[in-house]
């Protein structure tokens, strides 16, 4: 295992213009994703998603995306063009949608499509990439994977679902995958299923994770490190096991309004939002080393 | 308050046809506020639905205020006496219709008189000002469109809320506010709530006693006190429990 970042993103800027000016939905993000779960936290609109498709080259025009520099694995993925990027997503880097009856094709079976994006990255033969996307769909713990290759989207559950696309996402061996809001349109008991298995493939396969989530419990307790994110910007970045010791008010605001099963109370604290927390200081403590461990 | 007894409720022809509720019973008394939790498709939204005369295909005995429903149709003193808020505040509201003209055709339909005050004293309760009044949807942020659905519920004055997962497309940030919101009015008006959630947490927060759902039956009714010490009678509600408390890892 290398000590260098697989990703590093100094100052990512997305803009949008608007009627009145123009908008930027990130505002000068930086950070490093090593091999490791990387949680990405915030309320809506405040830039995680955008992040996310800004590395993977989806964000479309008018809508501009710029940084100082954007690396994977030491090579600059910034503003490449459209053939050049399709190599790497997919490839290198891969992302989970948050609802797999939106991501999967209804008019072809599951089958058809993992061994699709399997041959456009791996160009193998027909009967190879069959094979792997059995492989694929044993590995995410699918148990009859004969059966669901045969089977259309609909005809799966949505545990099943999101599993199937992982499976899809996961057969070129990518580097890094991106899950945005992987388990929020999944129910408590298959979210943890599909949470393994993802953790499993970053411990065995030395991928890294950038996960994207409104939940922070289940961030504190499934990733390494957290990134917060308010108004485009990074507020605080923390390791998660000390997620609920955070120092930003924000931080702190949006995990006090949780209501708690094992701490009842009578009203729950309402965040206050302050304006200083859209341009004032973060909490960064180590945010200048280029090593995945020193956050 | 409400009863429900012997409550089935399905889906399609016989062939392929789905029991989505089996053999409900559950009763909740004046001013209580009871939560219905399980996973999706345990067929917990579907009773609100049934309940609110949404749903035409139930059999069983529901009564309201010690009165019984009839399968098809409901009365004007029905829809005054229950009321329903829905899941997703970006799905509920007629994009094209300003807040005014959603508050003012719903008291119209109830035969209320001197809109124009009742208009501002529902904005006032549910913590929107007067300057939300013209707004339409698109001008609204997804804790204000919710604010508004439920001055829409009020504004019948109902008795009985129906709550069908009222924050879980809201930040937790804005869930803090909207749960606020709904315990206030809940002393205010001295409303009953059913409320239906998959977070075990929320209805904690909300409720004084729970129906666990699984596969379409009423697995277990508790209180929310044996809810936190984590007593669940059936193997499937601690599961749930333990599910809920977060990520575990392998």
């Amino acid at each position: 295992m290398t000590d260098a970042p697989l990703l590093s993103v100094r100052d990512l800027r997305v803009t949008f213009p608007t009627r009145q000016g123009s908008f930027q939905a990130v505002r000068g993000v930086s950070f490093d994703l090593g091999r490791e779960r990387l949680g990405v936290v915030g309320e809506s609109g405040s830039g995680k998603s955008m992040t996310g498709r800004a590395i993977l080259g989806l964000v479309r025009p008018p809508g501009q995306v710029a940084a100082t520099s954007m690396t994977l694995e030491g090579e600059s993925i910034l503003n490449l063009s459209d053939r050049q990027m399709r190599k790497i997503r997919g490839g290198r880097i891969s992302m989970v949608m948050q609802d797999p009856k939106f991501s999967l094709n209804p008019v072809m079976t599951v089958g058809q499509q993992i061994i699709e994006a399997y041959r456009l990255h791996a160009k193998a033969p027909r009967a190879a990439a069959r094979q792997k996307a059995l492989e694929m769909l044993q590995a995410v713990q699918i148990r009859d994977p004969e059966r669901v290759m045969n089977a259309y989207p609909h005809e799966v559950s949505g545990g099943m679902g999101q599993r199937i696309m992982i499976a899809m996402m996961l057969a070129p061996d990518p580097r890094i995958l991106i899950a945005d809001e992987p388990t929020s349109a999944l129910d408590v008991s298959v979210r943890t299923e599909v949470l393994n298995i993802m953790d499993r493939l970053v411990r065995d396969r030395g991928m890294g994770l950038i996960f994207v989530s409104h939940d922070l419990n289940l961030v504190a307790r499934f990733c390494d490190r957290v990134l917060i994110m308010y108004a485009g910007r990074i507020v605080e970045t923390l390791a998660a096991k000390d997620l609920h010791n955070a120092q930003h008010p924000y931080t702190r605001g949006l995990l006090s309004s949780l209501p708690r099963l094992e701490a009842p109370m009578e009203r729950l604290p309402v965040l206050q939002r302050q304006d200083s927390w859209r341009d004032g200081e973060t909490l960064m403590p180590h945010a200048d080393t280029d090593l995945p461990g020193g956050l | 308050m409400l009863n429900v007894k012997n409550l089935n409720v399905w889906f399609g022809l016989v062939p392929d046809r789905v029991n989505a509720v089996k053999n409900v019973e559950f009763n909740v008394t004046a001013g209580e506020s009871f939560g219905l939790v399980g996973e999706s498709g345990s067929g917990k939204s579907t009773i609100l639905r049934a309940i609110a005369g949404l749903i035409p295909t139930w059999s069983g005995d529901i009564t309201v205020d010690g009165k019984a429903l009839k399968t098809d149709r409901r009365d004007r003193a029905f829809f005054k006496t229950v009321q329903m808020v829905f899941q997703d505040p970006y799905a509920s509201l007629h994009p094209r219709h300003s807040v005014d003209a959603v508050l003012a055709e719903t008291l119209r339909l109830q035969g209320m008189d001197n809109i124009d005050s009742r208009i501002t004293k529902l904005l006032d309760d549910v913590g929107l000002g007067k300057g939300f009044r013209f707004r339409y949807p698109h001008q609204l942020s997804g804790g204000q469109r919710q604010r508004v659905a439920i001055a829409r519920a009020l504004a019948a004055e109902p008795r009985l809320l129906l709550l069908d997962e009222p924050t879980s497309a809201l930040d937790v940030s804005v869930q803090a506010e909207i749960l606020n919101l709904l315990a206030d009015l809940r002393g205010e008006h001295g409303l009953t709530y059913v409320m239906v959630s998959h977070d075990l947490s929320v209805v904690g927060h909300m409720c004084d006693r729970l129906a666990v759902m699984q596969h379409g039956r009423i697995v277990e009714v508790m209180s929310v006190d044996a809810l936190r010490s984590g007593a669940g009678e059936q193997e499937y509600t601690r599961h749930l429990i333990t599910a809920s408390g977060g990520y575990q890892p392998a």
